[in-house]
């Protein structure tokens, strides 16, 4: 009985660890960010991009419209390749542009909106991005989809078409 | 009068430095608990990304409005999830983490004990 123990439980243990790293295995090493979770959009100060003066978020963002924020900035690149998907969508005037200004330059911002257009029914400042933060977002390019005060989904990187065809589709 | 002038500096500067000091350790504790989502295998504290520096400014802001350590824990689990944290707390994702170790002691410890202790 005695000597049956120490093969038996050695097998335990062997299968245990087996199953861990068996587990492991299936996860995804990749962080990948939840982007589908409601969340209540934060509330916060700062300030409007053209005439400096402050602005509350509750005035930017009203209950029963749709809206899409845009974090963006004149030294992203990837800004810049998504620029033109913005102003496609701002033709369609299905839902409200609202830009986020991030660690920019003012010069060179507007001179990123003079030269690409402005899709943007509102701009606000981020300066030292901590806005950022407070609406959970990892960097330059990221678009959230809001309604009602909710984030509905968020798109992490720079919008493409298939991605704007699912924002259609979502806010149909 | 040159040392009274001294000696008032000193009173005026040493509560003020040793509360900064506090604070400033608070911060690196904090940060070195907090991961860079966009770096790899870096906490804030190391990471000198646009992320991360933005993250240092609201661990300080958050200081000053004077949340406790786990309070701001707590305030980025919710903007970012489990994963911004170091040190995972215990749940259903996170058991096998925690009680491996321990399970993989007693049993080793049970071996031992009825191998050699026993035997003798």
């Amino acid at each position: 009985m005695k000597n049956k123990i120490l093969p038996f439980s050695v097998i335990i243990i062997f299968g245990i660890i087996f199953f861990v790293f068996y587990k492991g295995l299936e996860d995804s090493k990749i962080y990948t960010p939840d982007v589908n979770t409601k969340k209540e959009i934060p509330v916060f100060n700062t300030e409007e991009f053209f005439s400096g003066e402050n602005v509350k978020s509750s005035s930017i963002f009203e209950l029963d419209k749709v809206y899409l924020l845009n974090i963006w900035s004149s030294w992203c690149v990837p800004c810049r390749q998504e620029h033109p998907f913005l102003m496609n969508l701002n033709l369609e005037n299905k839902l409200n542009i609202i830009g986020m200004n991030y660690k920019d330059n003012l010069k060179n911002a507007e001179n990123f909106l003079k030269e690409l257009g402005n899709p943007y029914k509102e701009i606000f400042i981020d300066l030292d991005g901590t806005i950022a933060i407070e609406w959970g977002a990892y960097g330059v390019p990221e678009s959230f989809l809001i309604y009602n005060n909710e984030i509905i989904k968020k798109y992490i990187g720079p919008l493409n078409q298939e991605l704007v065809d699912e924002i259609n589709l979502l806010i149909k | 009068m040159k040392f009274l002038k001294f000696f008032l500096i000193v009173i005026i500067l040493f509560p003020l430095s040793s509360v900064n000091a506090e604070e400033n350790d608070k911060r690196n504790k904090i940060t070195k608990n907090l991961r860079c989502l966009i770096c790899q295998g870096q906490s804030v504290y190391d990471s000198d990304s646009e992320f991360a520096n933005s993250l240092k400014i609201v661990v300080d802001k958050k200081l000053q409005e004077g949340l406790s350590e786990d309070q701001i824990y707590e305030y980025f689990k919710t903007k970012y999830g489990e994963w911004i944290l170091y040190d995972p707390g215990l749940n259903k994702n996170t058991y096998i983490l925690w009680l491996l170790p321990i399970l993989i002691f007693l049993i080793g410890g049970a071996i031992i004990y009825k191998s050699f202790i026993v035997k003798k």
